[in-house]
C-alpha cells in the first residue's frame, strides 16, 4: 500500500480545505481502504469526513427525507420514517453486504463505491476504468455479471449499489458541496454512462463533497428484490426497485429502477412510460418490461440477465397489485 | 458427546495460529507473483525498491540461494527464469513492517518476455496424455469385459458428459509460516496439515538432516487439503529469514492463494451407462479429461469411486491429462471422489428418470457383493442401509417421481438422493504415551488438528484405552518433535493416529502393571508393521444424502431447504465433532452445487476470483437445515476403534444430490457446475 497521511475534517469547510488532487475523502471506507490494499486506488492522503455532522435522516414538512451522507447503511435501513414511508429503501440497503459492512458503510460512501469488475479490481490488468486509455478484457473476457445496458466499447462496467437503485426510483437527489457553494444533482445525473469516459462514474468534480440526499416522498406501495447467486452477501445479478399506484385497475404511477444491469442505476423511464395510464395487469407488465429491454445489448455471457430483468419487472409489479410484498 | 478441548482457547483468541507467534526482531515478507502467464523474467529491478526505507531484502532468481532438492516444483522458489503459470511467485521483498515489504512488492518492477498461455482444457487438446498413476497410487485406467461393445446393446442407454469448474479451497487461515534460524537450524511456525511431513521435506529443499528442522502448528484454521504439503510460503519465509538473519513471517494474502496454494483441476467427464430395462447396469464407461500444470503433475482420481460403487459386468475407466500454464492443482477435500461422484450419482439419477425406477431402488438393485472392480470382500458396506434410513427419515416415499410436479407459488420444488463414498485409509504412525507421576497422562502425536476434532478425538480414544477419565489424559499434537505422523488428509487420522494412540496406551497399560515408578513411565507404539500385516479387504465409507430444493422459477435461484446425510463410517468416536465433519462436508456441497467457480481467464492465464467476495462459498443464510445422521456400523476389519474416516465424505454425493433435487423441481437437467441463475433462467 502506498503510504499516505489520515487526516480527520472538522467542518465540511475544514475538509473542503484540505483537499488536493492526491486526496480523497473517507466514509466508512468499506470500499476504498480494500482498493487501497489492493493497489487499485492509490491517495496520498484521506481526509476522513465520516464524523461530519451530516449524520442524521431528517423528514421534511411534505413527508420527504434528508438522509446525511454520513449516516451509517445500517441506521437508514432501521430508520422507522423509512421503513414506512420509502420501504424499498431500507430492503435495498439491507440487500447489500453484510451486517458487518453495513455498519460501518455510509450513505455518501455507497453511492461513490466502484464497480467489482474482476479487471478493475486486479492493478496488473488493463482497465479503462482504472487505467484510461489501456484497454477493456471484460468486453471478451469474464463479464457474466457486467451491464447488458448503457456500456460502451471503452467498458461494460456495473454500478454495485443496491442503495442508489432504490434512490433512482424515489427520485432521490444529492447535496454537494463544494468551494463554490452547494448544488443538488437529481440521482438520474448523479451516476454516469461510461462512454469514452469510463473512470468517471459520476458528474463530481474533484473536491466536491457529498453532504447529503434528499428524498422526495411516495406514497405508494414499494418493494426492491435483488437476484444474486447465493441468498446474502453477494452482487445483484440483476436487481429492480419499484414502486406501483394503481387506481381502479389502471396503473395511475409507477417508478422502476434495475441494479446490475449498467454502469449506474437504470432507471426504467420506457417501461414507466408505457405502464402509465395502462391496465395493472400481466400483460402490460410484460410489454413495459419488453419495451425497456429492447435496448439491451448483452455480451456473450450475460445474454441471461435480459429474460432475467424482464421476469423480475413483470413478477415485482405483479406483487405490488397483489399486495403479496 | 465431547465439546473440542481447546473451544475456549479458540473462542478467547488464547489459541496461537502461525502469524501469532511473538518473537522479537521479526520481519516481514511479500512476495510478488508473475504478470505474465507463461515466459521468461527478463530483469528485476532490485535496488530502487532497496532503496525504500525499511526495506532489508529482495529475493529473485537473480540471488536466491541455490536450493537442495526440492522434490516439488512448486517449491523450487527463483531457482530459474521460467514463468510457469501468471501468478507463479518470482520474487519476494522483506521489510521491517508488512506494510514495507507489501509497498516494496508493489513497486518492484519484473521484466519479462512474455509468450502466450494455453490455459484452456478441452477433450481435443493435442497434448492430453495417460499419467502413469492417479492420486495417490491408483492406475489410471481400468476395464473389464467388453465395455463399448455390451454398451451398445444395451437396452436403456445414458451418454452424457459432465464438467466441474476449478474450486478453491479457500480455509480460513492463510497460508502462513514464520521461519527462525538459530544454531541447531530451523524452526517453522506453520499453517500445515502435516508436521512431520513438511519436516521431511523442508529439510531436504535446504540440505539439513530433519532433525535440524522442527516445525510447530498447534492450532490450524483450516486446510481441506491446501495444507497437506508445504507450500511455497514455508520454503519464502526459510529464504528469506536466512537472507536477513532475523525470523520473517509471511502470510499468503488472500489474492495471491488462488495461484500459488493449490485448487481442484476442473473436470470434463463423459459417462456412458448401460442398462435394462429394470435399472440393471450392464456396461459403465467413466472417461475423464482435466488438467494440470507444467510445473508439476498431480493428477486427480476423479473416475476411481465409480471402480466400487456399483456391480456392472462392463467397466471402464480412464483419466487423460494435459499440462497446461495454469497453477497446480492439488487435493481438495476428497480429490477425485468429490468430483466423480457428483457426476456418476447424477447420471445414475438420469438412468432412474430413463427406466422410470426410482432412485433409492434403482442404486439397490446395483449393489455389488464384492468389491467390482478388484473382486476383494467389502470390510462392510452399509450404502443400503444409509438410503433405506435416509428416505424414511426424510420422506421420500410420498416424492411424486415426476418432475416439475410440485409448485408453491413461484416456487419449483423438489428434491433429490445421492451416496457417497469414500476410502477407509489407514498408514503407519508412532505415538508414545506417559504416565506421569502424579497419576495423569500424556499422549504425543504429531498430528493435527486442522479444524476437525483431531485433538479431542485422539484424547477419547487415550482416555478410553487406558481406562482413564478424559480430564487426566494430555494430548500433544501438531509439533514435529513429537512422534513422527501422517498428514491430516485421505480422512485417515482417525484410523492412523487412532491406532497409534492404542498401541502406545495398551503397551503403556501392560507395563503399569508393574507398577508406577516414581519419575513416571513412558512407552510408544509403531504401527508399520501392524498396517503391513492387514488383510486384504476392500475398505470403504458410504453414505446417502437427501437435499430439498426449492428454485424461483422468474430467477432460477436455487436454495436448498434442508439436506440430509446418512452415514455409515464404522464407529463414531465423538458424535459432536463427527456430526460437525458432515455437515461442513454437506455445506461445502451446496457451494459447489451453487456457487463455487474459479473463473480462468483465457487472455491472461490466471483464476479472475481473487476474493470471497468474487469466490461465492455459502454464507449462512445458504444452510437453512442442513442435518447428518449415521447408522450403526461394527466392522472388525478396519482398526482397534473400528472406525472409518469421516472428513470428506460429507462432501462426496452432496452436490449431485442438490442437482438431482433441481432437477427434480424444475426438469432441467444442468450437467455443468455451478447451477446459477445464469443456467436456469433460458431454460426455466
Amino acid at each position: 500500500m502506498r503510504p499516505f497521511t489520515y487526516e480527520r475534517a472538522t467542518s465540511a469547510e475544514d475538509a473542503l480545505a484540505r483537499h488536493d488532487h492526491e486526496t480523497y475523502y473517507l466514509g466508512g471506507g468499506t470500499n476504498l481502504v480494500d482498493l487501497m490494499r489492493l493497489g487499485v486506488e492509490t491517495p496520498a492522503r484521506l481526509v476522513d469526513v465520516a464524523h461530519l455532522p451530516y449524520d442524521q435522516i431528517q423528514l421534511t414538512p411534505d413527508g420527504g427525507l434528508v438522509i446525511g451522507a454520513a449516516v451509517s447503511n445500517s441506521a437508514l435501513a432501521a430508520d422507522r420514517a423509512v421503513r414506512e414511508g420509502q420501504p424499498m429503501l431500507a430492503q435495498a440497503v439491507l440487500a447489500g453486504a453484510s451486517g458487518q459492512i453495513r455498519n460501518l458503510a455510509t450513505v455518501g460512501g455507497n453511492l461513490l463505491q466502484r464497480t467489482r469488475c474482476s479487471y478493475f479490481q486486479d492493478a496488473a490488468k488493463p482497465c479503462n476504468k482504472r487505467n484510461p486509455g489501456s484497454g477493456c478484457p471484460a468486453r471478451e473476457g469474464e463479464h457474466h455479471n457486467l451491464a447488458i445496458l448503457g456500456h460502451s466499447t471503452a467498458c461494460v462496467a456495473t454500478h454495485p449499489s443496491d442503495m442508489a437503485v432504490a434512490l433512482a426510483a424515489l427520485n432521490a437527489s444529492v447535496r454537494v458541496r463544494n468551494r463554490a457553494g452547494e448544488r443538488t444533482i437529481p440521482m438520474d445525473e448523479f451516476h454516469r454512462l461510461p462512454g469514452a469516459e469510463p473512470e468517471r462514474d459520476t458528474v463530481l468534480e474533484p473536491g466536491d463533497l457529498v453532504t447529503a440526499v434528499e428524498v422526495p416522498p411516495l406514497g405508494m406501495p414499494s418493494r426492491y428484490r435483488k437476484v444474486r447467486e447465493r441468498a446474502s452477501f453477494a452482487f445483484a445479478l440483476v436487481s429492480i426497485a419499484a414502486a406501483l399506484d394503481v387506481d381502479d385497475g389502471v396503473v395511475r404511477d409507477v417508478r422502476v429502477a434495475l441494479g446490475g444491469v449498467a454502469h449506474k442505476p437504470w432507471r426504467a423511464r420506457r417501461a414507466e412510460a408505457v405502464l402509465r395510464g395502462s391496465a395493472a395487469t400481466r400483460e402490460s407488465f410484460l410489454r413495459a418490461a419488453e419495451a425497456e429491454l429492447e435496448a439491451a445489448a448483452p455480451l456473450r455471457d450475460n445474454a441471461y440477465k435480459v429474460p432475467l430483468a424482464r421476469n423480475l419487472i413483470v413478477r415485482t409489479l405483479t406483487e405490488l397489485v397483489e399486495g403479496t410484498a | 458427546m465431547t465439546e473440542r478441548l481447546e473451544s475456549r482457547e479458540k473462542v478467547t483468541g488464547a489459541a496461537r495460529y502461525a502469524f501469532e507467534y511473538p518473537v522479537e526482531n521479526v520481519a516481514y515478507a511479500a512476495a510478488v507473483q508473475a504478470s505474465v502467464g507463461r515466459g521468461e523474467v527478463v530483469a528485476v529491478d532490485a535496488d530502487s525498491v532497496l532503496a525504500l526505507p525499511g526495506v532489508l531484502a529482495v529475493l529473485s532468481h537473480e540471488n536466491a540461494p541455490k536450493l537442495h532438492d526440492p522434490p516439488d516444483g512448486e517449491l523450487a522458489l527463483f531457482q530459474s527464469r521460467t514463468v510457469s503459470y501468471r501468478g507463479q511467485f518470482v520474487a519476494v521483498v522483506v521489510g521491517e513492517t508488512l506494510e514495507t515489504a507489501r509497498e516494496g512488492a508493489r513497486r518492484l518492477r519484473v521484466e519479462y518476455a512474455a509468450e502466450s498461455p494455453d490455459v484452456r482444457l478441452r477433450t481435443d487438446h493435442p497434448d492430453l496424455y495417460k499419467p502413469d498413476k492417479v492420486n495417490p497410487t491408483f492406475p489410471a485406467d481400468t476395464e473389464q469385459g467388453e465395455p463399448e461393445d455390451a454398451y451398445g446393446c444395451s437396452a436403456v442407454r445414458v451418454d452424457v458428459t459432465y464438467t466441474t469448474p476449478a474450486e478453491h479451497n479457500n480455509p480460513m487461515e492463510p497460508h502462513t509460516t514464520l521461519a527462525q534460524w538459530n544454531d541447531d537450524g530451523l524452526t517453522l511456525y506453520d499453517s500445515t496439515q502435516g508436521a512431520s511431513s513438511v519436516q521431511n521435506i523442508i529439510a531436504r529443499v535446504f540440505g539439513l538432516d530433519r532433525t535440524q528442522v522442527r516445525v510447530v502448528s498447534p492450532h490450524v484454521g483450516g486446510g481441506f487439503g491446501s495444507k497437506g504439503s508445504p507450500r511455497p510460503n514455508v520454503v519464502i519465509a526459510a529464504m528469506a529469514a536466512r537472507a536477513v538473519g532475523r525470523p520473517v513471517k509471511f502470510a499468503v494474502p488472500r489474492q495471491q492463494m488462488y495461484a500459488t496454494t493449490g485448487y481442484r483441476t476442473p473436470t470434463i467427464q463423459r459417462f456412458r451407462v448401460g442398462a435394462d430395462s429394470d435399472g440393471r447396469l450392464n456396461a459403465v464407461l467413466h472417461d475423464v479429461v482435466e488438467q494440470t500444470s507444467t510445473v508439476k503433475e498431480f493428477a486427480e482420481q476423479t473416475a476411481t469411486p465409480t471402480r466400487v460403487m456399483y456391480q456392472a459386468p462392463h467397466r471402464r475407466t480412464s483419466h487423460r491429462l494435459v499440462a497446461l500454464d495454469v497453477p497446480t492443482p492439488s487435493w481438495m477435500r476428497a480429490p477425485g471422489e468429490t468430483p466423480g461422484m457428483y457426476a456418476l450419482e447424477s447420471v445414475m439419477d438420469e438412468l432412474a428418470v430413463a427406466t422410470g425406477v426410482d432412485p433409492i431402488e434403482l442404486r439397490i438393485r446395483n449393489e455389488p457383493d464384492r468389491d467390482p472392480e478388484n473382486g476383494l470382500p467389502f470390510s462392510s458396506r452399509n450404502l443400503v442401509a444409509c438410503l433405506q434410513e435416509g428416505a424414511e427419515r426424510f420422506g421420500w416415499a410420498g416424492r411424486d417421481p415426476a418432475p416439475r410436479a410440485r409448485r408453491e407459488g413461484r416456487k419449483l420444488v423438489g428434491m433429490g438422493v445421492a451416496a457417497s463414498t469414500y476410502p477407509a485409509y489407514m498408514a503407519p504412525n508412532r505415538a508414545t504415551a506417559r504416565a506421569e507421576p502424579d497419576g495423569t497422562f500424556t499422549i504425543r502425536i504429531a498430528a493435527a488438528d486442522i479444524g476437525t476434532g483431531a485433538r479431542t478425538t485422539l484424547a477419547l480414544i487415550a482416555a478410553e484405552t487406558l481406562k482413564a477419565d478424559l480430564g487426566d489424559v494430555r494430548v500433544e499434537i501438531g509439533d514435529s518433535s513429537l512422534p513422527k505422523a501422517t498428514v491430516a488428509g485421505g480422512s485417515s487420522g482417525t484410523a492412523g493416529w487412532g491406532t497409534a494412540v492404542v498401541r502406545a496406551c495398551e503397551a503403556l497399560r501392560a507395563e503399569l502393571n508393574g507398577g508406577l515408578p516414581a519419575e513416571g513411565l513412558e512407552v510408544s507404539a509403531d504401527t508399520t508393521e501392524e498396517v503391513k500385516a492387514r488383510e486384504a479387504f476392500s475398505r470403504h465409507a458410504f453414505g446417502a444424502q437427501f437435499a430439498e430444493v426449492e428454485v424461483d422459477a422468474d430467477t432460477g435461484e436455487v436454495r436448498v431447504r434442508r439436506m440430509l446425510g446418512v452415514f455409515a463410517a464404522g464407529r463414531i468416536i465423538n458424535p459432536v465433532t463427527a456430526r460437525s465433519q458432515f455437515i461442513g462436508g454437506m455445506t461445502m456441497g451446496i457451494g459447489m452445487a451453487l456457487m463455487e467457480e474459479s473463473v480462468m481467464d483465457r487472455e491472461f492465464g490466471d483464476y479472475l476470483n481473487r476474493d470471497l467476495a468474487q469466490y461465492h462459498v455459502p454464507s449462512c443464510a445458504d444452510v437453512r437445515d442442513v442435518d447428518a445422521v449415521w447408522v450403526e456400523e461394527s466392522d472388525p476389519h478396519l482398526n482397534p476403534m473400528g472406525a472409518k474416516g469421516i472428513g470428506e465424505i460429507g462432501i462426496v454425493g452432496a452436490a449431485a444430490a442438490v442437482g438431482n433435487a433441481v432437477h427434480h423441481a424444475t426438469g432441467v437437467r444442468v450437467r455443468s457446475l455451478p447451477i446459477t441463475p445464469a443456467t436456469l433462467v433460458p431454460r426455466l
